[in-house]
């Protein structure tokens, strides 16, 4: 669907800074939650978790547990079904585990009693007998021929002969030759980086409240980014069909994409089944951290060449990323990722994907980006520094641009790379004068964003308001958005518009809430959908006023006549020709399905200033700006939220956040106390800039904002912290300790 | 185990229930009493989440028990808007956008409340690290600092 041909068009409402219309519920305590419904007859549920990195399962006893007063059902992976798709199988064995138990927390069991005391207390009546077996938690080592092997016959046929079986995914993108390229640098660096796996931390930990009977018919109530993907999942693993399940998205308390999987909605259905009761089951955080999914940990290799004056001639780079226990391709958006920002005569990226004992590793915003492009704008920067260069100059020579072909294959069309660079660069922030201690980096960040499967329903009421019937979860203040979409489109005010996420019997198929697409790609649909609900309003409007329908134009919320052949009459507003609809071919609605495309990338620039203090290693964020381009912004005030809190997810990545392993292969701190999550009091205002250079996909210019955030910020603070220290820092996070060991060798 | 029986005031309604020795005031507000604006996030006092009054002091309610409570004065999230007359706070919470997800606004609300009873006119210095107690995942505090101030501002002017 292309950007309107409106070049000076004026919008009434988008762009404004309207009221959500979930605020209120919000603020008082009503909105509901995964974990806030309860039913009659409700059983709480409890999951039983492996103690142990990787293990055999010898055998479970359930006896005990099933003889407790008070316990009404026990399920294990033999309740569950095991789907032939590898995707599905996958998605239940991470339920329930099988025959082995792949990381510490792995579920094993599970049981549903009349208190969560007694669920408590049953659980641990579950006698496991495990056979312990060695196991691998970091990159490098899994990738080794002679590495403890997480999964048999896993790897994909592209995968080269010779690696490990932990080995499951090999690509390879770029263009151009490597090596007269780098013939024609006049310095080349090569580093080689690491970065901890982090988790989305959401604040709601994963909640559902299930109900099956033995006749196939369910109900879910979940907190989750797809409602969509819940079903498809949930019919696989229980061996139900998807018409029999209903399951509806409650208010979500963040995902980041952690939320884009299922962990306890089949656990809690078998539960159901068997005991003949709605069970709920709340994650602990404890749970969240160890068995819910973190981001990828990397290892990655990047050599760049430059002339003296600033043009790169040659890039490479090979990135090893695990996604923990089970196959994943996250590793195929970093390699695809690492150089988007520029323009390259010579560019090659390798990625490979290796299975360590580590939870399933689920997508977190810009999945596969910040890494790669942590490793990337470190040596860009590193470089500048060397060859005694600005390194805004730097990226804005060689920064892409409409025309240039990507590392990844497309060539870009309209993008808004050069104009945020231009934006940053013209900035107080980037001449404002530093002290001692203190550094100033600054990273590109890029992600592709995402269209993909939309339904939109779009009614006239009879007293002239509208109601609009949307599939995806509103995770950041999405409703507002497309209310305003579709108020735009319509000619009336935003109040009268109210838009509802419906449960998945009550609207087609949508994907999940991810890709930065549900402002683009719902507000199209919306928009399309208002345009059908429209015409047929001029439709019955021209057989009032008995002319053809091509004479009646839709302006300023009225049907009017298009011109003086038309004849003279009045507008009919939306209000009364929805009055006396049932007089004129019955209800009025307009509805729009779509697979969308055209999405348009996204770029952003981060301009960060850091203190190191040189005695602890500790590092204070002094000031940050946010510049990125938003095609169009619908709601300034939530697009500047995305910028914002991208930027500090990121500044908890590059400082703070990291999973630490033991020997044993347990997670050594599931808890937010040690899990440290950047506070209030860590942190400076976050700066924004927002930039609008249209996309040429959406009507109204519209691009994804909320993944691009996340992007720049570990190479940012990495640069600036480099700066401030004098010595380049190639390991993430920053912590105090490696800091401190860097500055003092 | 036997329940034991706990009077209390809850938002100035008084209040009676009976609770498990074990029970956080918590599982209380939110099982037995279907109080859900807290909110459970961690479970061990490191989100605030949870946060409420009690006896005029800012508490997690995960880290006090149920029985804890017996004769005390406890304020939450539900009563902190006057019939349908929002605090300044919930109001300019809503005007700035100082909430996305919206999970941890009811316990930064709370949180926040309490400040400006003890401060009416903080730095935001001190706002931030009163609030550092209260995590906050979507919108990395920004709009939130600003929406207290303003309202601090507002609640001054009165």
């Amino acid at each position: 669907m292309a950007f309107d041909d409106q070049v000076k068009r004026r919008f009434n409402v988008v762009g404004t800074r309207v009221t959500r219309p979930d605020g209120i519920d919000k603020v008082t305590g009503k909105a509901a939650y995964g974990a806030d419904i309860s039913a009659p007859g409700m059983l709480h549920g409890r999951i039983l978790r492996s103690p142990h990195a990787h293990a055999r399962i010898v055998s479970i006893d359930t006896s005990e547990a099933e003889a407790l007063a008070g316990v009404k059902a026990v399920v294990t992976g033999a309740d569950l079904a095991m789907p032939e798709d590898a995707d599905f199988a996958d998605v239940a064995i991470n339920c329930l585990a099988r025959d082995k138990a792949l990381y510490d927390g792995h579920a094993v069991a599970a049981v549903a009693a009349t208190s969560k005391a007694i669920a408590k207390q049953a659980i641990r009546l579950i006698k496991v007998e495990y056979e312990v077996l060695p196991h691998v938690t970091d990159v490098d080592a899994a990738m080794k021929p002679d590495a403890p092997v997480v999964q048999e016959g896993r790897a994909l046929e592209n995968v080269p002969a010779g690696k490990s079986q932990n080995v499951t995914t090999y690509c390879k993108f770029g263009h151009g030759d490597l090596d007269a390229g780098f013939a024609k640098a006049d310095k080349i660096i090569e580093r080689s980086f690491k970065t901890a796996a982090t988790h989305q931390g959401y604040i709601e930990p994963q909640a559902c409240m299930a109900s099956l009977g033995n006749d196939g018919r369910g109900e879910v109530w979940c907190c989750t980014q797809g409602q969509y993907m819940v079903r498809a999942n949930c019919a696989a693993v229980l061996g139900v069909e998807e018409s029999q399940l209903r399951i509806t998205a409650s208010e979500i308390g963040g995902g980041f994409g952690g939320k884009t999987s299922t962990f306890i909605e089949p656990v809690a259905l078998a539960l159901s089944r068997k005991s003949g009761k709605p069970v709920k089951i709340v994650m602990t955080r404890d749970e969240v951290l160890k068995a819910t999914g973190p981001t990828i940990s990397s290892s990655m290799d990047i050599k760049i060449g430059m002339t003296k004056d600033g043009r790169i001639t040659a890039a490479r780079g090979e990135l090893r990323y695990s996604g923990g226990a089970y196959p994943n391709f996250t590793v195929e958006m970093g390699a695809q990722a690492a150089f988007a920002a520029y323009d390259l005569e010579a560019v090659e990226t390798i990625g490979w994907n290796a299975m360590t004992n580590r939870p399933k590793e689920i997508p977190y915003r810009a999945p596969g980006a910040p890494t790669a492009i942590y490793a990337v704008e470190s040596v860009v920067d590193e470089l500048c520094q060397e060859l005694g260069l600005d390194p805004l100059d730097v990226r804005l020579m060689n920064a892409a641009r409409k025309g240039t072909l990507s590392s990844y294959g497309p060539t870009f069309n309209e993008i808004g790379l050069v104009a945020t660079l231009e934006a940053a660069k013209a900035h107080p922030h980037y001449t404002a004068p530093l002290g001692p201690n203190q550094g100033r980096g600054l990273s590109c960040g890029f992600w592709f964003n995402f269209g993909g499967n939309t339904c939109v329903s779009l009614n006239i009421n009879d007293d002239g308001t509208v109601g609009v019937v949307e599939g995806n979860p509103d995770i950041g203040g999405s409703r507002a958005s497309i209310s305003m979409m579709a108020a735009e489109e319509l000619g009336v005010p935003y109040d009268k518009v109210r838009t509802v996420i419906a449960d998945t019997s009550s609207l087609g198929f949508n994907d999940i809430t991810d890709g930065s697409r549900v402002t683009f790609a719902v507000g199209l649909a919306t928009i399309e959908a208002a345009r059908a609900a429209i015409k047929e309003m001029c439709r019955r409007v021209a057989k009032i006023w008995d002319i053809d329908e091509d004479a009646v134009i839709w302006e300023d919320g009225a049907a009017k006549p298009a011109g003086p052949n038309a004849g003279t009459h009045p507008p009919m507003t939306l209000a009364e020709i929805a009055a006396i609809a049932g007089n004129t071919g019955g209800p009025i609605a307009g509805h729009h399905e779509v697979n969308a495309d055209g999405a348009g990338v996204s770029f952003g620039v981060h301009l960060c200033d850091t203190e190191v203090d040189p005695e602890t290693g500790a590092v204070k964020i002094l000031r940050y700006t946010v510049f990125q381009d938003a095609g169009k912004a619908v709601h300034p005030d939530y697009v500047e939220g995305q910028m914002q809190g991208g930027a500090v997810q990121g500044i908890g990545w590059a400082l703070n956040e990291e999973y630490i392993y033991g020997e044993d292969g347990r997670l050594q701190n599931p808890a937010f106390l040690d899990y440290r999550i950047p506070v209030a009091s860590d942190l400076p205002p976050i700066e924004t800039v927002i930039l609008e250079i249209p996309n040429p996909g959406h009507p109204y210019g519209v691009r994804g904002v909320g993944e691009t955030p996340i992007v720049p910020p570990l190479a940012a603070i990495a640069n600036a912290v480099s700066r401030a220290a004098n010595v380049r820092l190639t390991e993430l996070p920053m912590s105090p300790p490696r800091v401190l060991k860097a500055i003092t060798g | 185990m036997k329940t034991i029986p706990v009077a209390t005031t809850i938002n100035g309604d008084e209040t009676e229930f009976l609770c498990h020795t074990d029970e956080s005031l918590l599982d209380v507000l939110r099982d037995r009493l279907g109080l859900t604006g807290a909110k459970e996030g961690c479970g061990t006092g490191d989100c605030g989440a949870c946060s409420v009054m009690m006896n005029g002091r800012l508490v997690c309610s995960c880290l006090v028990l149920g029985v804890e409570t017996e004769g005390a004065e406890i304020e939450t999230i539900e009563g902190m808007a006057k019939g349908d007359t929002l605090h300044p706070l919930q109001r300019v919470f809503l005007e700035e956008a100082a909430l996305q997800c919206g999970i941890c606004t009811p316990g930064i609300l709370v949180a926040a409340k309490a400040l400006l009873e003890k401060n009416p006119d903080p730095t935001d210095t001190e706002v931030r690290y009163w609030l550092a107690g209260n995590l906050c995942r979507c919108t990395g505090y920004d709009k939130i600092i600003k929406a207290v101030q303003k309202a601090a501002a507002e609640m001054r002017a009165a």
